[in-house]
């Protein structure tokens, strides 16, 4: 049994009848945009090394936008049928007409065809692009989730591990009262799971275009590997360390750059750190948002907006100097930008913001490559060589529950989790205990803060959405940890 | 309109295809939000959703399908899909699933709601958005924001045991905030706090807010923090606010003693539990002061439910009784798993995610004193209320949160302003400090509590009222 796939065309065919719908009940004064989402999403959970939750579900959300005599109001339902979508337009437009005045409404998005990537070719007359589609993960069957797990499991070689694998598959249509007409589809699948052992936590984390590329074997082992590793940890005493930072931490700092900090509304707001033109990033950082996906990885997101913007790469960072922020049309508009296709149904509210990030790594090391590490190493293999250039600090495999103390600085504080190590003279000497941080994010990643950048960017999800980033190791050369396990 | 006939089809049909036990929700609710800013509507939504979710049991298994369609069919199609889907997990099997005993329930529910919140016309709401926003950006904010969300759900609960029960509940909630931009920093205030206030009420509670009255004052704070000096670093006397001892039981005592976490069904995700299932009944959790009650009965809070999405009937029960570590919140599997003979703490945010361990209301009963009284007896310390923001490791020990407003304490007395207020400590040796309580409980509402996977936003209730805490690590600072 696979997760359910709608008809293609099926989404556009909705979104114009609620178009109809609205001109018919509101005339044709109204302004009018329709995003039809299909979302299927199946998710096999385990803990205590056994499958214990194991779920699936497919929705199709209707969501309308209107704008008529100066006002706005949205709706949405999940009820599709006649009657259900007549609801939502009589709904919608009697709210309109009780709303007070929008003087903020940025208008529609006019016809616009969207980007095409090199490499992508067409699925259908209107997209233009099969978005590197993986019809197999949008298919993948429970049994298909279940082996990796087995294979997890089995790979920790007798651990008490827990984690999920997940597939989803989405398609979507938007069609607005101006003539925009778009649809894509798109799929992803994901794998997370921790190893236990006696107090110790190790963690190895995936996302890709392709459950095929999921190789629960491999994760489980690396996990493991962590966790014993891990065992008898030392307690370290607050203060600055020089820190590698692995993938999955280092997707913490972009998911927080993102939401805070390259996010448009809170830039027009004067909330976020950033400033265009300014260096205010390491000559080596350079970061880009990537819907379409790149270098031959399918496209994690949907090839438009909520609003129909298509959707194309935007450069966040470049070497260091601050480039751009992510807008939707009403950010877009009070920054006196274009939209660069981030609406969602929160943006408008909660600020648009980037969700498929990626740091670039560095290039590959031209010198001899390390020796074969020894399966009990708990590095990643990425991140071993900047830790062999670490004089004395910590090796910090995952970040958790990070939270904003000031938004303009991004002061953020947080534990570490799933493993850390000292670092002395380029090797691993002792397991650490869990710290907590308070830490500028932007200050660490400033001029001359980064020492070195891993040379393989990992595509890891989002522990929350189903949004996902590409993280490189890190090698920074201060990180302020403020507590130790003791207080 | 009942939906009783279409989830009995989807739990007929779980059980036809090899479920030994099953169960359906179907769920309909209407959804209602506006937000403004700086005096201007800036988003005014709805939505409706309507869907049923099955949960099948084969052998030791779950599985859980969902669809947004209620006809006969549909619902057929999930209960098979349900059973299909906990067939498969059988490659990864687990030891035996028992469910606490619970006889046939057949009942309905709906809270207490003076004025429906869905009725009250947008122009009024607006009006009441706008007059905050306009208000504090009157009186000196550089932004302005205010928000109202409602949420109105009705749910046909059926199970193979026999029950049939359906629910009305109707939440809504609100707040104001002002922010003002130094330079290089952002102080926010917040009416009445964080997120807003909320409750399983009418628009009555939104009413009582004030929104309007309060504004101009949140603006004024605001901008006296950003010449306020910064909160002392060191060891000192606390004293918390009742708004964020909300937030510290929540983080630090609601997710502990959720029991899928202490059996390590969420360990990869939202973490695990310092707590030894060992030790309850014996275990010093808190200073003798530190009554904590399981209470989704209480009307108007936010955790209030007739019945949990399992059929169980809200029952208040001890958590933490005069300090002493005593009970959990529970499903009837993990309760069973865990040699306990009672669940009621099992929901779910819709009818397309899997019921699951969440705090119902969980709060503090009330102390001897006033916080006037508190602070007449605290020689020298610092008070703190109003979240900014919160952090706890994966086995709920090591917390730091942060608060909007903070004043020294002298000699009785409340004195200077304090910005960036912070503390730190460890979940046990903190609630063991408590030596002052308060008898002015709030019933808080936190709408926003994330858990599970796929995600999860739970809705959950804290009473709680000021206290005093000694030895506590404040003024923790980047």
């Amino acid at each position: 049994m696979s997760i359910e796939i709608v008809r293609q065309g099926a989404e556009l065919e909705l979104a114009a009848r609620v178009v109809e719908l609205v001109r018919q009940v509101a005339g044709p004064a109204a302004e009018a945009e329709v995003m039809v989402q299909h979302d299927a999403e199946a998710l096999t959970r385990f803990a205590n090394s056994m499958i214990h939750q194991n779920v699936a579900d497919a929705v199709t959300d209707v969501r309308l936008r209107l704008h008529l005599d100066g006002r706005t109001a949205s709706g949405a339902t999940t009820v599709v049928d006649a009657g259900g979508l007549r609801g939502l337009v009589e709904r919608t437009v009697a709210a309109v007409r009780l709303s007070p005045p929008d003087p903020t409404w940025p208008g529609l998005t006019p016809p616009t065809p969207l980007h095409r990537t090199a490499g992508h070719h067409g699925s259908g007359e209107r997209s233009g692009l099969d978005f590197g589609f993986d019809e197999a993960t949008a298919r993948a069957t429970p049994a298909e989730r279940a082996e990796r797990v087995r294979d997890f499991v089995r790979a920790a070689g007798g651990l008490e591990t827990a984690g999920y694998c997940r597939t989803t598959y989405s398609s979507a249509a938007f069609a607005n009262s101006a003539g925009q007409s778009v649809e894509g589809r798109t799929a992803e699948a994901a794998m997370d799971g921790i190893a236990r052992v006696a107090g110790s936590d190790g963690v190895a984390r995936l996302a890709s275009g392709r459950l095929g590329d999921l190789d629960g074997s491999v994760l489980g082992a690396r996990a493991a590997a962590k966790a014993r590793a891990g065992q008898d940890p030392v307690e370290l005493p607050p203060g600055h360390y020089e820190v590698v930072l692995e993938p999955e931490a280092v997707a913490d700092l972009l998911d927080n750059f993102s939401v805070f900090g390259f996010n448009g509304k809170a830039y027009t707001q004067k909330q976020s750190f950033a400033e265009l033109g300014a260096e205010q990033f390491d000559p080596s950082i350079t970061l880009i948002d990537e819907p379409l996906g790149s270098r031959a990885e399918p496209a994690p997101g949907l090839p438009f907006d909520d609003e129909g913007t298509p959707r194309e790469s935007l450069v966040l960072v470049r070497e260091g100097v601050t480039k751009a922020v992510a807008h939707d049309r009403s950010s877009a508009a009070e920054a006196g930008a274009a939209s660069t296709g981030h609406a969602s149904p929160a943006s408008r509210t909660w600020g648009p913001y980037p969700t498929h990030v990626r740091l670039e790594a560095a290039l590959a090391a031209t010198e001899p490559g390390l020796p074969p590490a020894e399966p009990s190493n708990p590095v990643a293999e990425s991140a071993r060589p900047l830790v062999a250039g670490v004089r004395r600090g910590l090796l910090i495999t995952d970040l958790w529950y990070t939270r904003v103390l000031d938004p303009k600085t991004l002061v953020i504080t947080g534990l570490t989790r799933n493993g850390v190590w000292l670092v002395e003279n380029g090797e691993v000497t002792a397991a650490v205990s869990n710290m907590r941080f308070t830490q500028s994010y932007p200050q660490a990643l400033g001029p001359g803060q980064v020492l070195g950048i891993g040379s393989e960017s990992i595509l890891l999800p989002d522990r929350w959405s189903g949004t996902r980033y590409a993280a490189p190791a890190l090698h920074l050369a201060s990180w302020n940890l403020t507590g130790n396990a003791s207080g | 309109m009942s939906h009783f006939d279409e989830a009995s089809a989807a739990v007929q049909a779980a059980l036809e295809s090899g479920a030994r036990y099953a169960d359906c929700r179907v769920m309909v609710r209407r959804a209602e939000s506006m937000s403004a800013r700086n005096g201007d509507i800036e988003n005014l939504g709805s939505g409706e959703s309507a869907g049923l979710g099955v949960r099948a049991l084969v052998g030791s298994s779950w599985g859980f399908y969902a669809v947004p369609d209620l006809s006969d069919s549909a619902a057929r199609a999930a209960g098979r899909r349900a059973a299909q889907i906990a067939a498969a997990s059988a490659t990864v099997p687990g030891p035996p699933v028992d469910l606490v005993p619970s006889g046939a329930i057949e009942a309905g529910w709906a809270n207490d709601c003076e004025t429906d919140p869905l009725e009250v016309s947008l122009s009024t709401k607006g009006d009441l958005l706008v007059g905050a926003t306009a208000a504090a950006k009157q009186a000196g904010a550089d932004l302005a924001e205010a928000v109202y969300q409602v949420w109105d759900t009705r749910k046909w609960f059926v199970s193979s045991e026999g029950h049939r029960i359906d629910q009305h509940t109707r939440e809504c909630g609100a707040g104001v905030w002002a922010s003002v931009f130094g330079d290089g920093e952002i102080q926010r205030r917040s009416w009445p706090s964080y997120g807003g206030q909320y409750g399983t009420s009418g628009w009555e509670l939104v009413d009582r807010l004030d929104l309007v009255g309060n504004a101009p004052r949140m603006a004024e704070e605001a901008r006296a923090l950003l010449s306020a000096p910064l909160c002392p670093t060191g060891e000192t006397t606390l004293v918390l606010g009742g708004e964020q001892l909300a937030l510290q039981i929540h983080e630090s005592v609601g997710h502990a003693i959720e029991l899928d976490r202490i059996l390590g069904w969420e360990a990869a995700f939202a973490g695990t539990s310092w707590l030894d299932l060992a030790k309850l009944g014996s275990l010093r959790y808190g200073s003798e002061l530190m009554n904590i009650t399981i209470d989704p009965s209480i009307p108007g809070a936010l955790g209030s439910f007739g019945y949990d999405d399992e059929g169980t009937p809200a029952t208040r029960r001890d958590a933490v009784r005069d300090g002493i570590w005593v009970g959990v919140l529970a499903g009837r599997d993990s309760a069973a798993v865990a040699g306990l003979d009672y669940a009621g703490s099992v929901r779910s945010d819709g009818w397309a995610r899997l019921p699951m361990v969440r705090m119902t209301n969980v709060g503090l009963e009330p102390g001897p004193h006033t916080l006037d009284e508190i602070i007449a007896n605290t020689a020298d310390g610092v008070f703190m209320d109003i979240n900014r923001s919160w952090s706890i490791d994966d086995r709920r020990l090591n917390f730091q949160f942060g608060c909007e407003i903070g004043y020294e304490i002298k000699d009785g007395k409340l004195g200077r302003m304090l910005r960036n207020p912070t503390y730190t400590g460890i979940g046990p040796t903190f609630w063991q400090s408590m030596d002052m309580l308060s008898s002015e409980i709030v019933p808080w509402g936190t709408p926003n509590c994330g858990k599970g996977q796929p995600g999860q936003v739970g809705h959950t209730g804290h009473p709680a009222a000021p206290a005093r805490f000694t030895n506590v690590r404040v003024g923790v600072r980047g």
